[in-house]
């Protein structure tokens, strides 16, 4: 690891005034990407802002028929909410799921968007559940927050304060792990919001994307059935010595049924 | 009444209770003062000649001590690393043995080869000033799978190795095979892989070199099974110190599963350089370097024949294997493919010819060598596949195929066509007492129940046999072996006797430190409280062989108990002058020594005290002390073996395997202490089925880069990857040649395992018409075979 200076504000206006003024700033949100990386010197920030004594990022409410999750919210507290397991149980479901415990205990909604993984678990939530993601700035619909892989529409600087969530009628996330690291091979989220599916699916691409074709078909009906003639596409799908695109296209569909199936 | 704490009791680890509590001493935990961190600067090429080293920018950074290059090593004239065993090719000729040093000198040849050290006060500071050396690579085209360094067109691992072969040697009579084969009524052909494995033991190697100049003396403490042999290796060989100059000590080790067997360059690096720089110096693994450069294991490519008669009778078994030794020569890699695998073909069974031919091959990749079964593990999955596919062929049943070909107990001792005389084994009851504990009678029920759930159940037997406890020395010797495969023990009294025992064998899991105290305590009558192991420390103990191949309990036990018998003959003649008997008349039991057919006796903590305090004693006829040390030099291997019977689901939709069952009956002969025997056995197991169902090492075949070199792609079998396991044994067919009738139990789990979850995987999916996968049997590659029309996977 490469010699660093470690801030840590104690509020969002402190936090986004180090971050503008840092040579090469980097959000620690739980660090559970970050530090390894750091640790095989893959990158090298001059300011480490740690944003784990920020109060604005904290805490788990409701806000009307949504779920507002603050983006320093770590897994398992979000995996352990009573209110999240209420509201939106597939979201603790898939909290609980993500990593294993010392990422949980570490690892925040916030940092795991931020990062964009291709393969991380709450990307799938996010879209599926119809979220927003609120920044320091404005809010960014989940359609439109991941832009690629490792890629979102923050701009440089700009903070994730939390993330709203629908609560849907029925959801439930199907996670098929990569053996060795445990991330998603293929993460399929399903939500249903009255006649409306949503089908969103983290692993397989280069980013999370919604699968239409389910969602047109899911909506007329609600059965894993429903979905055998719906074939993916493997054009365009990650392929690596765990899973080549085919599989994973597959795996999408499989995925993809058992979740409408945890919904019943 | 039994010793509570001797043989045969479940004692629990006396070891545990500081490695849990965490107050073990591992090499990385001991800090010198005025220490030095050293970092091994690895090549980030395959392949590439090292046109030059300019260090004058790194040698200015903050906190660097040295920076050392392969030129600084040759000036001191630092020699290459040894390889133990002469292997001869079916020409006679001497194995191609290219050098190998400790830092690269001409040309980098795998991805983790060491260029240049850089000794600083900190880690960081040596890894920061690292990226500062300025390495001259020449990239050169790599050889990294076994096919491309068989074509001859392929590039050359060593300019002096033509078409990278070590050496082509083979085992066993050609001409035999071949009748038989032309007189078979059913051949059997099977072309398999057994894939690369990297050893993951959980500490990573670590090194610390000191040297004193008040006495000229050096001290290696490192993560070694055998710090004798890396003395002898590296201060004979390697440095050109003196044995009685060098000190090499391996404390408490996490875990070894051979990979700590071998002398790596690291070792002689922090030796050599903690003279150069009159400080010691420290080097520790990182996760990631110990994927890069620890010796992997496997790595074979084999086509394989079997020939049946009619009934099912195995008449021959014809094997071609291509074996990859990685850059350069191991310490023990050439054994491996050669007198750890070909000679155990026959297996279980009463082959009556064999024929094995192996071609050693030099490759851009990391050096494999021994690895947890070393070999064995390759031979149980070649026969025990040949024979599952044969059965089902044939259409006989697979557990019928293998009884109708056993070896019976009444043949033993049983001469193989391979070179091996096994002393004593009993196949049959192995199987007899597997079946019922399997269940096999009501397979077809919970496969049909299985189906019903859309699951695809199958099951595999798996019968092995090993040879542990490699022996006699002269034979080993006269096949090549450079090094004698004794070991000592000494059994030192203390005057108010308790007793310390040193021994030449290692401890790194094995648990050591509670069988052998059970050993002394079960002799002399004493709790094992009063006996403490020492091992480790070439100043302590003896000169021992160390641990590997299962052996320290039937060679090193074997040690300990003639130490123990010398210490008895001279308690003995000591308690005839204490009780003024003859020494005939005196009885000896559970440390007692008692006149015959009296009440007089005398324990051994009074003879002791006599020995060590001579006031009445007979010193015209003895030395004063209690204080005995013994080698030990073993007949014959020793021969475990076992049946192992592994059930499995297979979920068709995604390709999973689960593993629902896996039992196995073993013959370890005697058992010591049974708790720690069922723990080895179930390590053992999740290490056979990491082979077989997660776990692949796989280098880049263009760039040769290691692809899986972390946890993120190499799949480690975890706790809830398994199933409870079923693990049983007798201890009715003793090892007839050595004392204690051992026969050793450290790799049997992973010699049996993977072969029989391979067969429980093709019997799943043999309804789908899949004859045969190569492991792992990742779920890609299940679900493939259950849709075998679709294109081959993009990745492979």
């Amino acid at each position: 690891m490469y010699a660093f200076e470690y801030r840590r504000p104690a509020s969002l206006a402190e936090a986004v005034s180090l971050l503008s003024q840092a040579e090469e700033g980097k959000i620690l949100a739980g660090g559970q990407t970050l530090l390894p990386t750091l640790k095989q010197r893959l990158a090298r920030p001059t300011e480490l802002i740690d944003l784990s004594k920020v109060p604005e990022l904290k805490g788990i409410r409701e806000d009307g028929g949504a779920l507002v999750i603050g983006a320093f919210a770590c897994h398992a507290e979000v995996g352990a909410s009573d209110l999240v397991k209420r509201r939106i149980p597939a979201l603790a479901d898939l909290a609980v799921h993500i990593g294993d415990r010392q990422v949980r205990a570490l690892g925040t909604l916030g940092g795991s968007i931020a990062n964009a993984d291709p393969a991380a678990d709450y990307p799938a939530a996010v879209v599926a559940l119809k979220g927003t993601v609120k920044t320091d700035l404005r809010e960014i619909a989940g359609d439109d927050f991941f832009t690629g892989m490792f890629e979102t529409a923050l701009n440089p600087g700009e903070v994730i304060t939390g993330v709203r969530f629908q609560a849907p009628d029925k959801a439930a996330y199907a996670k098929f792990r990569n053996p060795a690291s445990r991330y998603a091979i293929v993460g399929v989220f399903v939500a249903r919001f009255g006649n409306e599916v949503r089908v969103a699916v983290t692993g397989a691409g280069p980013s999370v994307f919604c699968v239409t074709d389910m969602e047109a078909a899911l909506a007329k009906d609600f059965r894993a059935d429903a979905l055998s003639g719906v074939a993916v596409s493997a054009n365009g799908l990650n392929g690596d010595i765990h899973a080549s695109p085919e599989y994973r296209a597959h795996l999408v569909t499989v995925m993809a049924k058992r979740a409408v199936e945890a919904c019943a | 009444m039994a010793n509570p704490t001797g043989i045969g009791a479940s004692v629990r680890r006396r070891e545990d209770q500081r490695f849990l509590t965490g107050r073990g001493t591992y090499t990385e935990d001991i800090k010198r003062p005025n220490q030095t961190h050293v970092h091994m600067l690895r090549s980030p090429y395959a392949h590439a000649r090292i046109r030059g080293v300019n260090a004058a920018d790194a040698l200015k950074a903050p906190g660097v001590v040295a920076v050392f290059t392969g030129a600084d090593m040759a000036a001191d004239n630092v020699n290459s690393l040894p390889c133990g065993w002469l292997i001869h090719s079916k020409d006679g000729s001497p194995m191609k043995e290219p050098p190998h040093f400790p830092i690269a000198r001409d040309k980098a040849r795998y991805v983790g080869d060491i260029v240049a050290v850089v000794i600083a006060e900190t880690r960081e500071q040596a890894k920061d000033a690292a990226e500062l050396i300025d390495v001259g690579y020449e990239d050169l085209p790599a050889v990294v799978s076994l096919r491309q360094a068989v074509d001859g067109s392929a590039a050359q691992v060593h300019d002096e190795v033509a078409g990278n072969l070590c050496y082509d040697w083979h085992l066993g009579d050609a001409a035999a095979v071949d009748a038989a084969f032309a007189g078979a009524a059913h051949v059997t052909k099977l072309d398999l892989v057994n894939n690369r494995l990297v050893p993951n033991a959980m500490e990573p190697r670590a090194a610390l070199g000191e040297y004193d100049p008040a006495t000229g003396e050096h001290t290696l403490t490192t993560t070694s099974q055998n710090p004798h042999v890396i003395r002898l290796l590296m201060g004979a060989f390697v440095l050109g110190i003196p044995e009685h100059k060098l000190r090499v000590v391996a404390p408490d080790v996490g875990g070894g599963f051979g990979s700590k067997i071998f002398h790596y360059g690291e070792e002689a690096i922090v030796t050599w350089a903690a003279k150069k720089v009159g400080r010691p110096v420290k080097w520790t693994a990182e996760r990631s370097e110990s994927f890069l450069s620890d010796a992997h294991g496997r790595d074979h490519l084999t086509h394989a024949e079997l020939a049946l008669d009619k009934d099912g009778n195995f008449l021959a078994l014809k094997v071609s294997t291509l074996a990859n030794m990685g850059a350069y020569l191991s310490t023990f890699s050439t054994s491996i493919p050669t007198y750890l695998y070909a000679t155990l073909l026959a297996g279980q069974y009463k082959t009556p010819a064999i024929y094995a031919e192996v071609k050693a091959l030099f490759t851009n990749t990391a050096p494999v060598d021994a690895y947890r079964g070393a070999g064995r593990p390759e031979a149980c999955y070649l026969i025990e596949r040949l024979v599952e596919i044969a059965a089902r062929e044939m259409g006989i049943d697979k557990t019928e195929i293998r009884r109708r070909n056993f070896v019976p107990a009444e043949a033993m001792p049983y001469q193989t066509p391979v070179a091996l005389q096994y002393d004593t084994g009993d196949f049959a009851k192995n199987l007899d007492m597997a079946l019922p504990a399997v269940d096999y009678a009501g397979f077809a029920q919970r496969k049909a129940e299985a189906a019903k759930r859309g699951r695809l159940r199958g099951i595999g037997f798996a019968t092995y046999i090993e040879a542990c406890g490699i022996a006699p020395s002269n034979v080993a010797g006269a096949l090549g072996a450079r090094a004698g495969l004794y070991e000592s023990a000494e059994v030192r009294f203390h005057p108010t006797g308790s007793v310390t025992v040193f021994t030449g064998s290692h401890s790194h899991g094995q648990g050591h430190e509670t069988t052998f105290a059970q050993i002394v305590a079960e002799r002399f009558g004493i709790p094992i409280e009063n006996v403490e192991i020492v091992h480790g420390d070439t100043a302590k103990v003896p000169f021992g062989m160390g641990t590997y191949g299962s052996r320290s309990l039937a060679v090193g036990g074997s040690a300990l108990v003639k130490a123990m018998d010398k210490v008895e003959r001279k308690a003995r003649k000591i308690a005839a002058h204490l009780m003024e008997a003859a020494e005939t008349d005196i009885e000896v039991k559970d440390g007692r020594f008692t006149v015959a057919g009296t009440d007089k006796s005398v324990g051994i903590g009074d003879i002791a005290l006599a020995a060590y305090v001579p006031h009445n004693f007979p010193l015209d006829e003895l030395e004063p002390g209690l204080d005995e040390q013994a080698f030990y030099d073993p007949k014959n291997f020793t021969y475990p073996n076992g049946c192992h019977v592994c059930e499995v689901e297979i979920d068709p939709d995604t390709g999973v395997v689960s593993v629902e069952s896996f039992s196995a009956v073993d013959d370890f002969g005697r058992v010591i202490n049974p708790l720690i025997v069922e723990g080895q056995v179930h390590g053992g197991i999740v290490q056979g089925i990491g082979q077989a169902l997660f776990e692949n090492c796989v280098y880049d075949e263009d760039t040769g880069q290691l692809i899986t070199g972390s946890y993120m792609d190499y799949c480690m079998p975890r706790a809830h990857d398994v199933p409870s396991f079923a693990v049983s044994w007798h201890e009715d067919q003793p090892c007839t040649h050595n004392p204690l009738g051992v026969k050793g139990c450290g790799e049997a789990g992973t010699i049996g395992a993977a072969a029989a979850v391979m067969n429980a995987v093709i019997d799943a999916l043999a309804e789908h018409g899949v004859t045969h996968l190569d492991m792992p049997a990742t779920p890609e590659k299940v679900w493939r075979a259950l849709n075998q029309s679709r294109p081959a996977m993009a990745a492979e």
